[in-house]
């Protein structure tokens, strides 16, 4: 196998690249020459291409946000980004992994993908760079309708629902980086399910940048049609470099009457990487939508994944975990808005912070005029594993209407001298007594994952506990 | 060589406050030891400095178990060694199960023994164990799926330390006042339960305040501590005097000679 290591890398065990044999790659930094010749490469519909020229004139124009990040997000230097590569020749996603390149399918191998797919997945697809690469979904899945494909194949294959719904729910102007992320998307999900249709396994996609100074900007729509349920797996990594690259994806969702989406990410970028990431959906009569979104990676990560309420009955939910270690910021939560009566919500929130590392929770609730007997429960709560780490809690809460019931929790505690004590007394290890308690303290939201999934975050949280005592 | 537990000249402070003084005891396996004191005498002070809690500061003195100097060992070696503290106020780890808990704890004290530490016992095994174990204490099935101490009752917690010290089976426990704030039927379990683990094979040391554990424990030592040492020792009659006459009393009597 051509690999090459990084020799820096401690506990991140997915930091490796692989040299780059790529069909095209767009020179650094960015202009109107860029976004039109990825549009064109791709063939897009006119609508498209003035589409990501909107977007583009708007991020140049957006100020930088100043209110998250500590001041980091100045420092990205956008004129060092490559913001499009794409792998391989071919036009689509392939359908077999015989087909992918040996350099790239020996990269899903090692983040083991293709064993996932086998054991437990009704559909599979791998972003490499800018472009997926691989797709595959369920035959009987695909019998009743249900579309799962890359974003750039639904736009050939579906342009009139994705020109329907492209957009609806997070605006090129909606902040800075979904400015970007239109004026350069490329890759990302589109799933469609049609209405009763429950997908049981859930479907996955993996991002993975290789390349140094990448800039990956996948675009998700996912609809769920009514009364049916789908559940998307997202996780991501990227080779540890020193120099920066940036993640800044569009998720958009729709749910409608009575239908559910579950939507669960382990982020977990290496170290270089700025993941700044606008999540939204609207969930409609009845229906639910569900965030679960665990960030242990990257450099600095700003994502709120949010809610809008929009029909009567709707629920809403986010359950995030956020785990910052040395140079690492989390400034993580969950936004729910309470358009209609007769909504509820739960946020819950957990972070840890170690060495040197800091979390944030940013979370906002909103209750529209209107939104009577509206029902929204908060509960924050940080852990702090040394005297280096610190951890913020922004909770905003704006209420326009007078029957509502609103609840909010914080908490922030240190692993106490006392909690490990009592576990070393009984024979284990300062650092698994460690890792003990804040398994612990994650296990409310851990549980709420697939089994798979669950050891996964548990043994990365684990891996990123390594030598944290002592 | 029976296996012994041996304080020598033992000073320790907390925050910079002197707390035991010179406190010197010797308890073999087999032996059963009752410390009786009033508060503040220095009774949990020595049963933490034995575990090695890292607020109490060792002044001075040796504490020697099979040779070997616990005080030179960090807390976890200590307990791997056959040392247990059942404590007065066990701490809640949320989130995880007592079940998790005590398989770790027993991997951890006797894998090493079995030289299997990583493996450790198998799931099915240990069930077999702790259901045996949870059956001796009069414990239910389905304390095992609770998060270790979390929202437990006082007697729920004690029962929980017992059988903690049931599964790992040291070589020597330390009861720190295991009979406080329990009503007599808790009183009377947990004590069944520490009377099901004596033996020739394992030494206690009996921390309490009152008499009435003493009524279903029969210690074969009575020390009585104030003021950071053992001023007295004797056998159970002691005991009695104490309840008779009061702490104060024989404090007194020792000092007017």
């Amino acid at each position: 196998m051509a690999q090459t290591f990084d020799v820096n890398l401690d506990e991140y065990k997915y930091g490796f690249n692989v040299p780059e044999n790529y069909a095209f790659k767009a020179r650094k930094g960015l202009d109107e020459d860029i976004v039109k010749e990825i549009s064109w490469m791709k063939k897009e519909p006119e609508w498209m291409t003035e589409f990501r020229l909107r977007g583009y004139r708007h991020f140049l124009e957006r100020p930088m946000p100043q209110w998250g990040g500590r001041g980091q997000l100045n420092t990205i230097n956008f004129d060092e980004i490559y913001y499009y590569i794409k792998p391989t020749d071919s036009d689509r996603a392939f359908t077999s992994w015989d087909d992918v390149p040996e350099d790239i399918k020996n990269t899903f191998d090692r983040l083991g993908i293709p064993e996932a797919e086998q054991k437990f997945l009704a559909g599979v697809g791998a972003q490499y760079e800018s472009e997926v690469i691989y797709h595959s979904i369920l035959e009987d899945l695909e019998n009743k309708g249900v579309l799962f494909l890359d974003m750039d194949a639904a736009l050939r294959e579906h342009p009139d629902i994705v020109k329907e719904y492209f957009s609806m729910v997070v605006p090129p102007e909606d902040n800075k980086f979904a400015a970007l992320n239109t004026a350069v998307w490329s890759g990302g999900s589109f799933i469609y399910v049609p209405p009763g249709v429950h997908v049981d396994l859930p479907l996955q996609a993996y991002f993975r940048i290789n390349a140094q100074n990448m800039g990956q900007f996948e675009r998700t729509l996912i609809i769920v049609d009514e009364g049916a349920y789908v559940h998307y797996v997202e996780g991501c990594t990227a080779p540890t470099y020193s120099t920066d690259s940036l993640h800044s994806a569009v998720v958009e969702i729709i749910v409608k009457e009575g239908g559910r989406c579950r939507y669960s990410t382990i982020q977990n970028w290496s170290h270089n990487v700025y993941n700044l990431v606008t999540k939204r959906a609207q969930a409609y009569k009845n229906a639910t939508m569900e965030w679960v979104d665990g960030n242990l990676g990257s450099k600095l990560t700003m994502k709120y994944p949010s809610v809008y309420l929009m029909e009567e009955g709707a629920h809403g939910e986010v359950l995030s975990i956020a785990f910052a270690g040395k140079g690492q910021q989390q400034d993580a939560g969950g936004k729910i808005i309470h358009v209609a009566p007769n909504t509820s919500s739960i946020i819950t929130s957990k972070s840890i912070s170690k060495g040197g590392g800091r979390t944030t929770y940013r979370g906002l609730i909103k209750v529209a005029p209107g939104a009577v007997n509206s029902k929204s429960n908060v509960v924050c709560d940080a852990l702090i594993l040394d005297e280096d780490s610190a951890s913020d809690t922004f909770p905003y809460i704006e209420i326009e209407e007078d029957e509502v019931s609103i609840g909010h929790e914080a908490s922030v505690s240190k692993v106490s001298e006392e909690q490990l004590f009592y576990l070393m007394s009984r024979g284990i290890s300062e650092d698994q007594a460690a890792n003990m308690i804040v398994s612990g303290f994650i296990e409310p939201i851990v549980k709420e994952l697939p089994m798979e999934y669950a050891l996964e975050m548990n043994r990365l949280i684990e891996m990123e506990m390594e030598g944290s005592v002592g | 060589m029976t296996s012994s537990l041996s304080i020598k000249n033992l000073r320790v402070s907390v925050e910079d406050k002197l707390i035991l003084k010179d406190l010197s005891l010797e308890v073999k396996v087999g032996e059963i030891h009752a410390i009786m004191g009033p508060n503040g005498s220095g009774k949990s002070t020595m049963a933490y400095a034995l575990a090695g809690h890292p607020k109490y500061e060792v002044e001075g003195g040796e504490v020697w178990m099979d040779g070997v100097n616990l005080l030179e060992l960090a807390p976890d070696e200590r307990a791997r060694m056959g040392l247990f503290l059942a404590f007065q106020y066990p701490n809640a780890i949320p989130g995880i199960s007592m079940a998790n808990f005590l398989r770790t704890a027993l991997n951890s004290v006797k894998g090493e023994a079995n030289g299997d530490r990583k493996k450790g016992i198998p799931i099915v095994e240990f069930r077999k164990l702790l259901t045996a174990k949870m059956d001796l204490l009069g414990i239910d099935k389905s304390f095992a799926r609770r998060y270790l101490n979390e929202g437990f009752s006082g007697g729920e917690k004690k029962r929980a330390e017992v059988l903690q010290m049931a599964l790992l089976e040291p070589k020597f426990a330390i009861l720190d006042e295991t009979d406080s704030g329990l009503d007599i039927d808790a009183l009377r379990v947990v004590s069944e339960g520490v009377n099901s683990l004596t033996g020739p094979e394992r030494g206690f040391i009996i921390i309490t305040h009152y008499q009435r554990i003493l009524n279903y424990i029969k210690p074969d030592f009575v020390h009585v501590m104030y003021d950071g040492q053992i001023i007295e020792s004797g056998g159970l009659d002691l005991a009695e005097r104490l309840e008779e006459k009061g702490y104060d009393y024989l404090a007194k009597e020792k000092e007017t000679g």
